[in-house]
């Protein structure tokens, strides 16, 4: 680890610093990082102001995080040989850059989409074609194996995306899942913003519509750094309020849509109404019921005084009492947990390999929590959540989720109780990115770990804009917790994890 | 063959008929109930027919014959099957001798074709809930045999009529009442079955690949739906009045009353199965079999009771 630098979270640190070392230096060291205790937060390539190619990789290793760079050949030995880990990235990056990584298991395209450089695609695809395009899918052979295919339009109103699952009878071999229907250049259109500055908070609260506060905040606390805009408390502590009420709101409705699933009705309708509640929350704090326009660089754009904190107070007393009865008629009924448990289990052995986060993660063993571990915005002042159930099965997801709904409304009366008014800032803000800078933010979206990095060419332009949803970690962690499971446990399964299409699309 | 037709039978077949979507609504209501909500109108599934007779049918260019053929069958054997049934004890339109067999059979004469009109579409979804049916309802077919098996040795005869009249009735209040409350619970088991409720199907669900029933028809519409929406209905309404036959000895008494007496008791038993789709999730798949088997085992210990040697 000594070739990396230790930064912190949401803290900018000059270009200059970042060592930039050697490739098969880097590779060892970023290696040697993940293999055991080490998880990868970002890992992505850019092209600097010489149009050269570089690769950069911020590592958590427990408290600790690290960043270092190299350069970037057209063709590099494959990471993933040696760490799943780095899996997605490295598709990602061959996607996005036309640059090959050798030996590669699973060499595919992520999005379907041209690399930037205009480069002959890896893939082989031609992307004037539409999707899908000429890529392959595992398949397992044998006489009895039939293959569904599922999506991308789906009997609901969810996302597009496209399921291929290898059965025997009702039993799954393999599940691969294929993303990218939504894939609108996020990254691309925050990197071509250029001097409309009060556009970026807009494309970034609109990456996943549902982790709208996760996303606006990481932006927030990237331009902070840069700009050296301070946050005042009330501020702070209204940002932190939001993102837990997101928290609540979201995971109050997946609970529902978990109960429907397994046509236990009562719970869908009554947290189908409850999560209307707390939305309605946010509508008093932002004018729309999702948050947006709230967080914005330097602090919130709408005044949170006490008018709006005894409503929320009233709000979350009233509320809490129906919730627990809920979940008690929810985690009580013993049909629900013969349906939840052993269903869909990823093990922590293979949660540890993916680099699993989030709640999905917690559910399966890995503690890891970034409002702890990293704490941004007021969270030093809330206590930590503990999990009982960790086997990492639908019952232990449902289960963490309950906790941290019920977490959550301990810690937002806390932070009401703190009465420091929140006086909004005049938006748009204006400011200046500190020149040859880099920045990674890390916040715990309802999800999990929502990250985005940011770095500044010598005129303090936007170099490159890294954006990290949770779900690019977690499609995998579900696509792994139906082997061997029933065909018809699938949809139980992936309302367990509610993963974000638009998110993993960019 | 019995051809005695008489005016009542017909009004008693018609009445139920025309009240089986009503019946329906009792459990969308009951279930409402339970998650706090109002719920739809009790008309809602007549509003739900007459909508979808009014619509035009879509066909994909891949299908044959086959799958237009799929409703119409289907419907036509649940529809026979209630002239045969001697609803709140008046006899029925029509009746012979081992009608029970023969319309067993029909109903699975109106499944194969349903199974048929699915893999006719050629889809992965569909013929998935086409395995799942029919490996359900062969379980289930088992329990019904032995039902009948025992309905044999009790009352001596193979036809509805003559179960719930004569000397030789067949009810929950005769001599044999232990035996029929072990059937009544294998019936209802059955019930939830074959009319693909919870927690063995999920009527309501989106989900595809949950589904066992609902999955065989996504592809069917306007007209072609409505027929396989009323063919459901039927199948529903024999179901309940088998039981409701059983529970109530309505072979005595004035038609009049009996029959107020058998829409009420009808009413029960949907409201019993609302209640237990409000209170049970379902079954995961592979826990089904054990669920319908049960039913099989009940009936089964019933019979062995009826045998010389235990007696």
């Amino acid at each position: 680890m000594d070739n990396l630098l230790q930064i912190q979270n949401g803290q900018a640190v000059s270009r200059a610093d970042i060592p930039d070392l050697d490739f098969a230096v880097f590779q060892q060291a970023v290696l040697d990082a993940t293999r055991h205790s080490g998880f990868v937060v970002q890992f992505f390539a850019y092209e600097d102001e010489q149009s050269a190619l570089k690769l950069i990789a911020v590592i958590r290793c427990g408290q600790v995080l690290y960043v270092a760079g190299c350069s970037l050949a057209e063709e590099y030995p494959s990471f993933t040989l040696e760490c799943e880990k780095f899996h997605m990235f490295e598709r990602e990056i061959a996607e996005q850059f036309g640059v090959r990584p050798k030996d590669h298991p699973w060499l595919k395209m992520v999005r379907y989409h041209e690399n930037c450089r205009g480069k002959d695609d890896i893939f082989g695809n031609d992307y004037s074609q539409d999707i899908p395009g000429n890529y392959p899918y595992f398949t397992v052979d044998g006489d009895a194996i039939h293959e569904v295919a599922v999506g991308p339009v789906h009997a609901g109103i969810i996302e597009p995306g496209h399921f291929r699952f290898q059965c025997a009878g009702e039993k799954v071999f393999s599940l691969e899942i294929q993303l990218g229907y939504q894939h609108r250049g996020a990254e691309k259109l925050l990197e071509q913003a250029g001097q409309h500055r009060n556009r970026l908070p807009v494309i970034a609260e609109s990456i996943a519509g549902d982790t709208a506060i996760g996303h606006s905040l990481c932006h927030s606390q990237a331009i902070e750094a840069l700009a050296g805009l301070e946050v005042d408390e009330g501020a702070k502590i209204v940002r932190t309020i939001a993102l837990e009420l997101e928290r609540i709101a979201n995971h109050i409705g997946d609970l529902g849509a978990l109960s429907g699933d397994v046509a236990f009705n009562p719970p869908l309708a009554y947290f189908g109404r409850i999560r209307g509640e707390f939305l309605n929350l946010m509508l008093t704090m932002a004018g729309n019921r999702f948050g947006k326009g709230l967080v914005r660089p330097g602090g919130i754009a709408f005044p949170v005084l006490e008018e709006q904190r005894q409503i929320m107070r009233n709000k979350i007393k009233d509320e809490t009492p129906g919730i627990v009865n809920v979940c008690d008629l929810l985690f009580s009924a013993h049909t629900v947990i013969a349906r939840f448990e052993h269903t869909g289990t990823v093990p922590r052995a293979i949660a540890e390999k993916l680099g699993l986060v989030g709640y999905a993660g917690r559910a399966s063993g890995l503690p890891y929590d970034a409002r702890i571990t990293y704490p941004t915005e007021a969270y030093a002042q809330v206590e930590p959540n503990s999990n009982e159930r960790t086997v990492g099965d639908v019952f232990s997801r449902a289960n963490v989720r309950h906790e941290e709904i019920m977490h959550s409304l301990r810690a937002i009366p806390k932070l009401l109780a703190k009465e420091v008014d929140a006086e909004p800032i005049a938006v748009p803000v204006s400011y200046t990115l500190a020149p040859d800078s880099f920045v990674v933010t890390i916040n715990e979206g309802w999800r999990g770990e929502v990250s985005h990095c940011l770095l500044t060419d010598k005129d303090g332009s936007i170099l490159r804009y890294k954006v990290k949803d949770p779900s690019f970690h977690n499609w995998t962690g579900l696509a792994m917790s139906l082997r061997n499971q029933g065909i018809s446990d699938f949809p139980l399964c992936n309302k367990s994890f509610n993963l974000s299409y638009c998110g993993f699309d960019l | 063959m019995d051809f005695t037709f008489s005016f009542t039978s017909f009004l008693s077949f018609l009445v139920a008929f025309t009240l089986a979507p009503l019946f329906m609504g009792v459990i969308l209501k009951v279930k409402a109930f339970f998650g706090g909500k109002q719920g739809p109108p009790w008309l809602i599934k007549y509003y739900t027919l007459i909508k979808l007779l009014r619509k035009g049918s879509v066909y994909s260019t891949s299908t044959t014959f086959i799958f237009k053929l799929g409703p119409i069958i289907s419907f036509v054997t649940a529809f026979m099957l209630l002239l045969f049934f001697p609803f709140a004890g008046l006899p029925p339109v029509l009746s012979f001798h081992g009608d029970v067999v023969v319309l067993f059979y029909l109903l699975g004469l109106g499944r194969f074709f349903t199974v048929l009109a699915a893999l006719d579409t050629a889809s992965p979804f569909e013929g998935m809930g086409a395995a799942r049916e029919v490996f359900f309802s062969a379980l289930a077919e088992a329990t019904i045999f032995v039902i009948l098996a025992l309905f044999f040795r009790l009352s001596g005869s193979l036809s509805f009529a003559e179960y719930f009249s004569g000397d030789q009735f067949v009810n929950l209040w005769s001599q044999s009442a232990a035996l029929i409350f072990l059937v009544l619970i294998a019936l209802f088991i059955v019930l939830l079955t074959e009319n693909s409720r919870v927690p063995v199907d999920d009527p309501a669900t989106h989900l595809e690949l949950t589904m066992i029933h609902e999955v065989m028809i996504l592809d069917h519409s306007g007209p072609d739906l409505a027929l396989i929406e009323m063919g459901a209905f039927c199948k529903m309404l024999f179901y309940s009045a088998f039981i409701s036959c059983l529970l109530y000895p309505f072979h005595t008494g004035s038609a009049l009353y009996n029959v107020l007496v058998f829409n009420i008791i009808m009413a029960l038993i949907y409201a019993g199965v609302g209640l237990v789709e409000s209170i049970t999730a379902r079954y995961k798949m592979d826990m089904v079999p054990n669920f319908i088997l049960t039913s099989f085992a009940l009936v089964f210990f019933a019979t062995i009771l009826t045998m010389e040697f235990v007696q």
